[in-house]
């Protein structure tokens, strides 16, 4: 088997993506980035339960998409432009919402900007998706720190609560048809609220009993004068953050802000660390950054960089003006720039699952 | 290994103890069986063992536990957690993570095992459960069998000296469970692991036992002894034991091997005599010609008004249907038909679509092909309101038709929403649970109680058709007797019944006819004697026993030498 690609990894990768997408407007180069995006998807995730939350995501970026060009369209847009698509009859406002327009003329020009607009957030929510399709935050979690590991433990546990929650609600629901009673409408939801509630409860009872049984929150002795270092290193550390990031807003203390600021941290990080200690937990095959893992990071740290570089030097390709209209182009160097966060594709992708354990098949096939 | 000395547990608010005067030595490597009917604190003295009882469940713990010479009482639970492990009855609460080579891990990372070792136990656990193909599957997606193996694995890997058990096999088909049995046996065996365990399936269980605990009452003192010796008075014993008793045979065989080699005498009294069947077997009416052309699409789309069906009229029919889930096909051409008046059992493994047909029959699912007509009505196409005066389905978690807070107010709910007179669902539940009050809270019975009172809100619509699912999951032997006298008289007055389950013994003891499920399809349907006898999985104990010859129950051949 080999390595895997540490989860961080590919969160950095799927945010340089999208800061990348911050970086412009230009619907050719968000397109492009969306393909890169969805390609590696494709390649690259295992078959998980949250491999699955990618088309969650497609679609909430097009109710984005959309709910952006409706907002145009009704509350109109401060663009000026001159090619009117169609005429809302405009709704008068009183004297205090001035400012504020309901309906009114639409223009193309408008319509465009809020398109480009809001293909950017879609892109960046697609790209989020990426990353939560490919490394399960759960995953990610697992990386923290020890001190931190019981934070993230109760993450976890929160995160597989609601989809037992929409089971759950889901089989009440359907028992209503059961006694009689309607099973589609808000009332039918409401009523199997509390029995949702109550089994929710009985459940998390039950799932911190087996947790007890096996050993969570065991801590290991330490001498009482780690304790007492770790107590002063960690609330020094945050007095020192919160003084240095003081210092470094007010004007006068711009001398001392940053020195105290960073000392602070480098405190509150060593408390974290002997913190640790105190767990004795170790790591089931933790991900490592092995070269897979950096070079993935890496793709998605350059893309950003190389795009917000363009950005920077030739800001009229990355943002095709709206007035007047211009269709776009597309501009060559950062194309071929977003074109190499295809490397994960390329270095790591899915391990072709076996047949006969293929984690598509569900259970009810399964012999058991 | 685990030492009861003198241990008395009273929980809070209760005015006597749930269990009291346990003395109990558990020494290493055994395999120790907890017996007694539910109710009387079983899993109380589970709890007791790996410290959730007390520190977890609250209470006062009188007396000592000690366990590989730790006190529970100065060891918290997950101090022990090195030398106990716990699987509770349900696999689904006790994941902490979410695949199954991480849920492998987690008790090792709590107890800070060094990495390399956490490696090699993981596969070596893996290997030992047979779970290797399925190291990176996510929990949710196994079957039955296979979250209970995984529960077990996840406990194994510290290395436990003790493993206690509720209920492990319970909720599993026949096959499920002799894999998860194969493999607490191996444990025993190889790497001399003690074993403390409950189970209401005795017939399971029993032989794999070196010591079985009985616990005959609530507080009372537990009786402990050799299998045979315990079965001899206990009140709930496995069909095998019934038998073994009914013929005098001393000392009493556990095992189907042992009776048979002791049933030739028996055999040859029963010569020549006949069972009487579980009841008077409906008439069968003769299945009716399929529909001679498929129905124009815009009549199916119309809600059908139901038409009243004929006396002679199956209580439901299914012809040709199949039924496609996420992409799989759940169900494939299934053809069923029950009368009035008839018992059907359901068989198949885990996930063999059992349910999803009873769903099709009372319309949570909706057929992808073929039809399905509850008297006379198309189930998911009919009100909910009318459909259940057709057909009324107890599903396998009772409490999910369970919504108000005491037994009157789920009564009165019952009768309205069945239109029923105020009082009907009161009087069926007096009837099955005599001596259960008005005030009490549906979430304090116990699992017998609620499937009764699951069973009343059901019947208060007096519905033709009664579905049960998995019904004899967590009831004891008195609970299931209960049950069956109750489904006979139902069946008597004519009500049909289709009952899902993986009971062979309730099958045996009920139903008229068998229909066997495997992979969404019917791969046998015919009366329950020739179907059961033929399948080594399915056939009950007394059927493995007498063979040749087809009895099915003890009762039977009770009734045959009287």
């Amino acid at each position: 088997m080999r390595d895997r690609v540490h989860a961080g990894a590919w969160w950095l990768w799927a945010l340089g993506l999208g800061t990348a997408a911050t970086r412009t407007t230009n619907p050719l180069l968000l397109g492009l980035l969306l393909a890169v995006s969805g390609h590696v998807v494709v390649t690259c995730r295992s078959a998980t339960p949250s491999a699955r939350s990618y088309t969650a995501f497609l679609k909430l970026a097009l109710v984005v998409l959309a709910v952006r060009l409706v907002f145009a369209v009704v509350l109109g847009s401060p663009i000026p432009g001159t090619h009117v698509l169609v005429s809302l009859p405009e709704v008068p406002l009183p004297d205090w919402a001035q400012g504020i327009r309901l309906g009114g003329r639409v223009t193309a020009e408008a319509v465009v900007f809020a398109l480009y607009d809001g293909l950017k957030l879609a892109t960046l929510l697609v790209c989020v998706g990426a990353a939560n399709a490919l490394a399960t935050p759960a995953r990610l979690l697992k990386s923290l720190p020890g001190a931190l590991y019981e934070i993230g433990v109760a993450v976890v546990v929160a995160l597989t609560f609601a989809p037992h929650l929409i089971a759950d609600a889901r089989r009440l629901r359907a028992a209503r048809r059961l006694r009689g009673r309607p099973d589609r409408g808000v009332r039918g939801l409401l009523q199997v609220g509390l029995p949702v509630l109550e089994g929710a409860l009985e459940r998390s009872v039950a799932l911190a009993a087996a947790m007890d049984a096996r050993g969570y929150g065991r801590t290991a002795e330490v001498p009482p004068a780690v304790h007492r270092t770790t107590a002063a290193l960690t609330l020094g550390g945050l007095l020192g953050v919160c003084a240095g990031t003081y210092g470094l807003l007010t004007a006068e203390g711009g001398t001392y802000g940053l020195p105290v600021l960073l000392a602070g941290l480098a405190a509150a990080l060593a408390g974290l660390w002997l913190g640790g200690r105190r767990s004795p937990r170790t790591r089931y095959r933790p991900d490592t950054w092995n070269p897979r893992s950096c070079a993935v990071a890496g793709s998605g740290a350059v893309v950003a960089a190389l795009l917000a570089l363009a950005a920077a030097r030739d800001p009229g390709a990355l943002h095709p003006g709206v007035v007047p209209l211009v269709a776009p182009t597309l501009p060559l160097w950062p194309a071929a720039a977003v074109l190499l966060g295809l490397l994960p594709a390329v270095v790591a992708p899915a391990r072709p699952v076996p047949a006969h354990s293929a984690a598509a098949r569900p259970a009810v096939k399964e012999p058991s | 290994m685990i030492r009861f000395e003198n241990v008395s547990v009273t929980y809070d608010g209760a005015d006597r103890p749930t269990v009291r005067g346990v003395d109990l030595e558990v020494p290493e490597g055994e395999l120790v069986l907890l017996v007694g009917p539910s109710g009387v604190g079983k899993s109380t003295v589970l709890g007791a063992v790996s410290g959730l009882v007390p520190h977890f469940t609250g209470g006062t713990l009188r007396g000592r536990v000690t366990v590989a010479g730790r006190d529970t009482r100065t060891h918290k639970p997950r101090e022990l957690a090195d030398v106990v492990g716990t699987v509770g009855q349900d696999p689904l609460s006790h994941f902490v993570t979410d695949t199954v080579e991480d849920e492998l891990a987690y008790g090792m990372e709590s107890l800070g095992l060094a990495p390399d070792v956490m490696r090699r136990r993981v596969e070596e656990v893996l290997d030992l459960l047979g779970l290797a193909d399925l190291r990176d599957r996510p929990l949710s997606t196994l079957s039955g069998g296979q979250q209970q193996r995984v529960a077990i694995g996840s406990v194994l890997t510290p290395h436990p000296k003790v493993l206690v058990l509720d209920e492990p096999t319970s909720a599993l088909d026949p096959t499920a469970a002799e894999e998860v049995l194969a493999v607490l046996q191996r444990l025993v065996h190889d790497l001399g692991t003690t074993v403390l365990m409950a189970e209401h399936r005795l017939e399971r269980v029993v032989q794999y036992a070196d010591q079985v605990v009985l616990l005959p009452e609530p507080g009372a003192v537990p009786l402990v002894g050799a299998p045979a010796d315990v079965m001899a008075v206990s009140p709930v014993y496995p069909p095998v034991v019934d038998l073994g008793r009914l013929a005098g045979w001393s000392p009493l065989p556990l095992t189907v091997r042992d009776a048979r080699r002791r049933a030739a005498d028996l055999r040859q009294r029963l010569h020549g005599r006949e069972p009487v069947p579980a009841g008077p077997a409906p008439a069968m009416a003769p299945p009716p010609p399929p529909p001679p052309r498929r129905p124009s699409r815009w009549r199916l789309r119309r809600r059908e008004a139901p038409e009243a069906a004929p006396a002679d009229a199956p209580a439901a029919e299914v012809r040709s249907l199949t039924v496609v889930r996420d992409g799989i096909r759940a169900l494939r051409r299934v053809e069923l038909s029950v009368a009035p008046g008839e018992t059907v059992a359901l068989m198949g493994r885990n996930g063999a679509g059992k349910s999803t047909l009873l769903g099709t029959l009372v319309g949570l699912v909706e057929p992808s092909g073929g039809s399905v007509r509850v008297g006379g009505a198309v189930p998911h196409r009919t009100a909910p309101r009318e459909l259940v005066r057709r057909v009324g389905l107890v599903p396998q978690e009772p409490r999910d038709l369970l919504y108000a807070d005491t037994v009157a107010a789920e009564c009165a709910a019952a009768d309205r929403d069945a239109q029923a007179a105020p009082g009907t669902c009161r009087a069926l539940v007096s009837d099955l649970l005599p001596g259960v009050t008005d005030d009490t809270h549906p979430r304090d019975l116990s699992e017998g109680q609620r499937l009764a009172l699951a069973l009343a809100v059901v019947l208060t619509a007096r519905p033709p058709l009664l579905l049960l699912d998995e019904p004899t999951r967590g009831l004891d032997y008195g609970a299931k007797a209960r049950l069956v006298a109750l489904l006979r008289d139902l069946a008597a007055e004519g009500h049909a019944i289709v009952l899902a389950t993986h009971d062979v013994e309730l099958a045996a003891e009920l139903a008229h006819r068998v229909v066997l499920l495997a992979e969404g399809e019917v791969i046998a349907d015919g009366p329950t004697a020739e179907v059961v006898v033929s399948s080594p999985s399915f056939a009950p104990q007394v059927t493995k026993i007498l063979a040749p010859q087809r009895w099915l129950t003890a009762a039977q051949v009770r009734e045959a030498l009287a």
